[in-house]
């Protein structure tokens, strides 16, 4: 505590009271002591890889969801709910809820049966070394420098939120980050990822309750919000008709195959970071439940993310503005929201578990980040490039020395970051690039037995490398986003989402125009990898309302529910 | 092997004393200016309670004597 105390700067804005200071310090001690106890439990390389491949199917999909359930992630849609109104819930249904489904049904048996312990490991499986290089290098460097990138903007935020010295956010969180993951692997990542899913739940769901209560019900606090902004701040799909009708300058097109159909697949089904939690399931039909379970849980997160930021837009007397402008102005920004609703209801205590819920959320991603780089370094880098026959004990002791070597180049962008700010939008449109073409090469090894080695290579290669050249020309020339999504009027998220949809076409076409042209490779080499070809492994003899497809099919009908009612 | 259902359970609990704690101390210490808006609620107290209760449920019910 005194600690605390004497890091604290002036500017705030929030002040912790001691409870507040206890809470926190009891999350940091107790996700301390989960590693600690599972460090005699990560003795080999199932254990500390794979947590020994026995999640059950509720550990597995909480800690598939929490994962991606970071603390920027939370403050970043409140504040896009604030700027943009009820579109940003897009990013949590259709932008989600379809694919986790599609992951659940479709890819995870083959991800299950080849018994891969990684996305690059499949395409070795599927496609041969190449690909496997090509995907596991750019991931394994993108994931570090994310993580890195993620940690300066959240010390950036406790600096603003607690007044929190820079440096001090930054090396607690790594050094206890990579103290647990080391210990215990992933079990103890996957452990404090459902932990935090609890937190987060309990320290942020008092916001929408006290917020609903103040703006007098949902019914007045679209009206309050129609005064204040739009009418189309809270309508979902009635704007999406044109780019000019709503505040994210989109249309359906861009939400619906850009969003939905490209960068959800691809990211809810090909990145490594969240897929590495299903593969540790205990059987197949846990790790088709596990995505399931995750999608239903899902649809709700919009109840503590987007809600926030809605009714910040109806009840805050102040406005909100762009990071830039606040920046010059000194007044509060879009992506302080969630912080401005906690200190606007929480007293002593409740803040303390809502800054935990932002803390734990930072932590959990970093975990998640530092256990998914740790195995694809050690089984898709290091051991098929590095040291091919070293013994399981080897490759546990490089999987922890590397869990180390990946908090402290996290921690390394961090600090570059912080010299170069620009370096961040680079980093993340870097990792942009990756997803929608890694999608197209799984999605068709996994569907078409036609495609080849090469074609996947190529197809993998060449969609990134027109995701790069989108960017580029955008970057240097702004007036091309009208080529780009097709509209003049169209905005910087229409960008992401038709760069992802053509990018994700350049993939499909040179890998069947390359698959094509190449030799086609022996149904023999392609079972257990390719539909048609592999025998999926039935779930037991089990009652309909244990069956994956019937959950799936309840989520499908909630989801079509949820989207019309908010029409 | 305890539960993670345990942990949760642990944290749930203690936070929700704690929290339950100093709402029930600003009730009966009512501070002259509480600083949040909708102060009258006391959501410590009933947040406080519930979590509480939510996490000696799962404390009991995942205790490590329990588990097979």
């Amino acid at each position: 505590m005194t600690l605390l105390l004497a890091t604290e700067v002036p500017t705030r804005l929030v002040r912790l009271a001691p409870v507040d200071v206890v809470i926190v310090v009891f999350y940091f001690a107790l996700v301390l002591a989960i590693g600690w106890y599972l460090k005699g439990r990560s003795n080999t390389g199932e254990d500390f890889f794979m947590a020994g491949r026995e999640m059950t199917a509720w550990v597995a999909g909480l800690s598939f969801l929490s994962a991606n359930l970071g603390a920027l992630e939370l403050m970043g849609w409140a504040g896009s709910a604030y700027q943009y109104g009820i579109l940003a819930t897009h990013w949590y249904w259709i932008g989600a809820i379809p694919a986790m489904l599609f992951l659940a049904l479709v890819m995870m048996p083959f991800y299950y049966i080849s018994k891969t312990h990684s996305v690059p490991g499949y395409l070795k499986l599927r496609f041969g070394e190449p690909s496997r290089a090509l995907s596991a290098v750019s991931f394994a460097f993108m994931t570090v420098l994310m993580s890195g990138v993620n940690m300066f903007a959240m010390a950036k935020v406790m600096q603003i939120v607690l007044g929190w010295d820079i440096n001090f956010s930054i090396w607690v969180s790594s050094l206890t980050v990579a103290i647990y993951v080391t210990l215990g692997g992933l079990r103890s990542a996957i452990f404090n990822e459902v932990l935090q899913f609890f937190l987060i739940w309990a320290g942020a769901l008092l916001i929408p309750i006290l917020g609903l209560y103040e703006a007098g019900g949902w019914t007045n606090l679209k009206l309050q919000i129609a005064q204040r902004a739009s009418d189309q701040y809270v309508h979902l799909w009635s704007g999406l008709g044109s780019f000019s009708n709503n505040p994210m300058g989109i249309n359906w097109v861009g939400i619906v195959f850009g969003l939905g159909a490209i960068i959800s697949m691809g990211y809810w089904t090909t990145d490594f970071l969240v897929v590495q939690r299903i593969l540790a399931a205990k059987d197949i039909r846990s790790a088709e439940m596990a995505p399931i379970i995750g999608a239903a849980f899902k649809m709700f997160v919009p109840i503590i993310v987007i809600l926030p930021g809605l009714i910040g837009l109806a009840v805050l007397p102040e406005k909100l503005v762009p990071e830039s402008v606040a920046a010059i102005t000194g007044g509060h920004s879009y992506n302080d929201v969630l912080p401005l609703m906690l200190a606007r209801y929480c007293g002593p205590g409740l803040l303390g578990l809502g800054v935990t819920a932002l803390i734990a959320g930072f932590m959990s991603g970093m975990a998640g980040n530092v256990s998914a780089f740790t195995t694809v370094w050690t089984y898709d880098i290091y051991r098929p490039f590095f040291n091919s026959k070293a013994s399981d004990h080897h490759y546990v002791n490089m999987g922890r020395w590397t869990t180390i070597i990946g908090v402290l180049i996290s921690v390394g962008t961090a600090y570059l970051v912080m010299q170069f700010a620009s370096i961040m939008d680079y980093v993340q449109a870097l990792f942009s690039f990756f997803i929608a073409p890694l999608f197209g090469t799984v999605v068709l090894g996994m569907l078409w037995k036609r495609a080849t080695g090469a074609g996947g290579f190529w197809g993998l290669l060449c969609g990134t490398l027109s995701s790069i050249g989108m960017w580029a020309w955008v970057k240097v020339d702004p007036s091309a986003l009208r080529y780009v999504a097709l509209s003049p009027h169209a905005k910087g998220l229409a960008q992401d989402m038709f760069q992802a949809l053509w990018s994700f076409i350049v993939c499909v076409i040179v890998t069947v125009l390359v698959s094509l042209a190449t030799k086609p490779l022996p149904d023999s080499a392609l079972n257990g990898l390719v539909y048609g070809l592999t025998e999926v492994p039935s779930i037991g003899d089990v009652p309909f309302y244990q069956k994956p497809l019937f959950w799936a099919g309840v989520v499908t009908v909630v989801f079509l529910i949820l989207n019309i009612i908010f029409w | 092997m305890i539960s993670i259902w345990f942990f949760i359970g642990i944290s749930l609990a203690i936070n929700g004393a704690l929290i339950l704690a100093a709402g029930i101390y600003q009730l009966v210490n009512p501070p002259a200016n509480p600083g949040v808006v909708l102060f009258n609620l006391h959501a410590g107290v009933w947040w406080g309670a519930a979590l509480l209760v939510f996490g000696l449920i799962y404390c009991f019910k995942f205790a490590p004597g329990r588990q097979s």
